[in-house]
């Protein structure tokens, strides 16, 4: 089966004037693990071609064995497309995973600290900035906390103050709220909507849970698995903040999941 | 509107919102407990002591009872006549810090070696493949079995000593560290290039903190390899010019078939060997581990 394209190519809403049109540039890559040539290699990513918009919210959502992950190490510049390019004009992107990737040995606070050193940002600005960042994600007394001693929720939305503190243009989001309870994992949706609409980043969010992504996406990717390939889209127009028990949002992802079970019956067919 | 300018108003969408996190973070929160003194005092000093009390009482019944000759099994209290003996001669102090100071020395010198060594070999493939499983094996020689090379090399003097505790605590040290960085989680390292921390600024910010728990049980073991590796080169390799170290106690208290004084001797050796780690390497592992959350207050 053909990969269907329900929106082209054309950059909707978009600058038109100078500013770079895309703010991630994923141009017909392909991916494959093992050597070039040989007959073992595992292809895992077929032709991808995705643009995210400055400050647009992407889902990507697609089941086991699709290859979001990798595609989130491509464009992360943790490992090089097999062919094909991807540009990320902004600079190095932000990434968050989806086990909080903390560093234990310092505070919440030194974790932010440590990402604007990094950075290049002099001692004495990093101090107060650490504490906006903080307060940011309503953590504002957790400074001088060490990471084993903050909750599942409170390491993630570090994990996001430590992304910010890059300063990217791009975050990217590997499944990071996946391993938390739904009332948890709610408020950090509101957190997250609330966080973007405030700043002009553009997020490439990778989930598996199709009302996750409908609650938080203006546009939501399917990919296919085995290879992965871009199967179809979907614009999602409505306002945010949007909650995931809307009934419109509920009416999307009904339509979505159906098409995601879907692909996955096809590999059953083999 | 009114003082609260960071929690904003309940009864609205964001207040109520607000309030369900602070109220899922008070929840969640690990709650840390500090043990009451009275608490470390009955559960971490009283066994101990309990068994020391416990073996001096069946040293004292062999005694009493006459197992066996006095000169081979003296009376407890001809130990401690020993101990005060050299604590009035004014020498204890003196063959204690002898050996001590060697000891440490020895200990940061193989700290010093051992610490580049082990990166080497953690970071390098090549040089892992060609000296790796030496460096391990090394650790199952015991140092002893350098000190007449050493004695050869060097003649009896202060540098044969070092050479063995070099070669007792270097692989000991390298090892350690070894593991450690072998053992530090991939996404850490991941996180870290996510964050621009490559090459030096990697190791320094994030390889080398990760790797920390690792070195420092590789600093622990390290140390007792210096001791025993010290107290066997001491023993075998005596000489007056050498100042009196507590191995060269113990070896003249033996050649004057003095009992009391050998097990003086032996317990000393034990006791700086235990003061040395519970006062250095103990706490500074616990504290390590307890920052990170790795050790529960036992």
């Amino acid at each position: 089966m053909a990969p269907a394209l329900t929106t082209g190519g054309s950059a909707r809403g978009a600058v038109e004037d100078g500013a770079p049109a895309a703010a991630v540039r994923i141009d017909h890559v392909h991916k494959s693990f093992g050597r070039p040539g040989d007959r073992r290699s595992v292809p895992v990513l077929d032709d991808i071609t995705l643009d995210v918009r400055p400050g647009e919210f992407v889902c990507l959502l697609g089941a086991s064995g699709c290859g979001k992950s990798t595609l989130l190490n491509l464009v992360a510049g943790l490992d090089r497309p097999t062919a094909g390019t991807i540009e990320v004009p902004g600079g190095r992107p932000a990434l968050m995973f989806q086990e909080h990737a903390l560093f234990p040995w310092l505070t919440a606070g030194r974790n932010v600290e440590l990402a604007l050193r990094l950075r290049g940002l002099p001692r004495e600005a990093r101090r107060a900035e650490a504490e906006r960042l903080l307060d940011l994600v309503r953590l504002g007394g957790a400074h001088r906390k060490r990471v084993h001693e903050l909750s599942g929720g409170m390491r993630q939305r570090v994990a996001l103050a430590r992304a910010l503190a890059q300063n990217s243009r791009v975050l990217l989001m590997d499944e990071p709220f996946a391993a938390l309870d739904a009332i948890t994992r709610d408020v950090l949706h509101h957190e997250l909507t609330r966080i973007w609409s405030e700043t002009s980043l553009s997020v490439l969010f990778v989930t598996h849970n199709v009302r996750e992504a409908v609650r938080l996406g203006q546009r939501v990717v399917l990919l296919s698995s085995r290879p992965g390939r871009v199967a179809r889209e979907w614009t999602v127009g409505l306002p945010q903040p949007r909650r995931i028990e809307d009934a419109a949002v509920a009416d999307l992802s009904v339509e979505i999941t159906e098409e995601l079970r879907g692909e996955i019956r096809r590999h059953g067919r083999h | 509107m009114a003082g609260t300018e960071t929690t904003p108003a309940p009864g609205t969408a964001e207040g109520d919102l607000a309030g369900l996190e602070a109220g899922l973070d008070a929840l969640d929160a690990v709650q840390e407990r500090r043990t009451p003194f009275g608490q470390v005092l009955l559960h971490k000093v009283l066994p101990p002591v309990t068994a020391v009390l416990l073996v001096l009482a069946v040293w004292k019944l062999l005694v009493v009872a006459g197992v066996t000759a006095d000169y081979k099994l003296p009376d407890p209290s001809a130990v401690w006549h020993s101990l005060r003996g050299l604590w009035l001669d004014g020498t204890l102090l003196g063959i204690v810090w002898t050996s001590v100071s060697r000891g440490l020395l020895g200990f940061l010198a193989a700290l010093a070696i051992g610490t580049p060594l082990g990166l080497l070999v953690a970071r390098s493939a090549f040089v892992r493949a060609a000296i790796g499983p030496i460096l391990s094996g090394l650790q199952s020689l015991p140092s002893v079995a350098w000190v007449p090379a050493a004695v050869i090399w060097l003649g009896i003097t202060d540098s044969a000593m070092y050479a063995v505790i070099l070669l007792g605590a270097v692989p000991s040290i390298a090892n350690g560290l070894v593991s450690g960085i072998d053992q530090v989680p991939p996404l850490y390292l991941r996180a870290g290039r996510t964050m621009g921390a490559t090459g030096a600024r990697g190791a320094w910010h994030v390889l080398l903190p990760a790797a920390l728990p690792g070195y420092i049980a590789g600093l622990k073991q390290g140390w007792a390899f210096s001791w025993r590796s010290l107290m066997a080169a001491e023993l075998i390799a005596s000489s007056p010019d050498l100042g009196l170290g507590l191995g060269q106690y113990l070896e003249n208290a033996r050649t004057d078939s003095d009992m009391p004084g050998v097990l003086l001797g032996i317990l000393l050796i034990l006791f700086v060997g235990i003061a040395i780690d519970l006062i250095v390497f103990s706490p500074l592992e616990r504290r390590v581990l307890r920052s990170r959350g790795l050790a529960a207050a036992r």
